[in-house]
């Protein structure tokens, strides 16, 4: 039966769904009977669920017109280096 | 052309590469947003990562030729703005050297002390520009050798072995720093999102 401290050391792979199949049951069944992992495999989920997300900010218009400039710059300059 | 599906990264890569105007443009439009978030997850750094989403787009361009489209084309870009934020990191780290094994040795990361339900959805309580804020300077709390493998594996969603490959580590190496920044960022989010004032058992 798997400790609490084994269910940490796994979590990644558990939540990556890279384990083999006995160690998931092992550690499902863990998880089950236990309130401290539950919370932590919940609040795991939840903290990557929202990193996930989570949309980019847009980039600043001012930004992005630099940006574009450099990039038609550097576009002509090849051309012109042809 | 008669589809109206937009163009593959693929083919907007190969049409730059013969000369066409519009397609490395449609591309930087693409990705600007998700490159400047890369740099400014590691840099933390604003004008670092304003340098950085230009220098990718620019290198990029120069090398096109190179790419030979055995990765995706983002992750190619990713690859680029990593070493461009690293190395704008490296620069204003010269007066303060802490090496990494330092940084990552003390092993206090993995011991998990907020044991509590949170409160409802973070996503039905806050907007999407709150959260963004506090996801933002809750990664940039952590230590670096944590913060890069986040960000690649679990914000911008590479594998592993992409992951391992991009920053010179091994596998086991990249699943363990995986591990502690996600339990570190588990740990600030919930003192955030916890039920107040509740027994942290109170739903049993």
């Amino acid at each position: 039966m798997p400790s609490c401290k084994d269910f940490l050391r796994e979590l990644t792979d558990y939540l990556d769904s890279c384990l083999d199949p006995e160690t998931k049951k092992e550690l499902d069944k863990h998880v089950e009977e236990c309130p401290t992992c539950w919370v932590i495999l919940d609040t795991t989920k939840k903290t990557l669920k929202i990193y996930k997300g989570c949309a980019p900010k847009a980039v600043p218009a001012a930004l992005e017109d630099k940006l574009m400039a450099a990039v038609q710059a550097k576009m002509a300059e090849r051309k012109c280096g042809q | 052309m008669t589809s109206t599906e937009p163009p593959t990264d693929e083919h907007l890569v190969e049409l730059a590469k013969t000369g066409d105007n519009g397609a490395f443009p449609e591309l930087v439009k693409r990705y600007s947003r998700r490159i400047l978030r890369v740099a400014r997850n590691i840099t933390n750094n604003d004008e670092d990562s304003e340098d950085v989403l230009q220098e990718t787009f620019m290198k990029a361009y120069t090398h096109l030729d190179g790419f030979q489209g055995n990765s995706r084309f983002y992750t190619w870009l990713v690859r680029i703005a990593m070493n461009e934020s690293l190395m704008k990191l490296r620069k204003r780290k010269t007066g303060r050297v802490v090496s990494l094994d330092e940084e990552l040795s003390t092993g206090e990361d993995t011991i998990t002390r907020e044991i509590a339900v949170w409160e409802g959805n973070p996503e039905d309580r806050y907007s999407q520009e709150e959260l963004r804020e506090l996801l933002d300077t809750t990664i940039a709390s952590l230590p670096e050798g944590f913060r890069t493998v986040f960000v690649l594996r679990d914000v911008e969603e590479l594998s592993t072995e992409e992951t391992a490959d991009m920053l010179g580590l091994s596998i086991p190496a990249v699943k363990s720093r995986l591990l502690r920044a996600r339990l570190q960022l588990r740990e600030k989010l919930t003192r955030v999102f916890k039920q107040k004032g509740d027994d942290a058992f109170a739903f049993l």
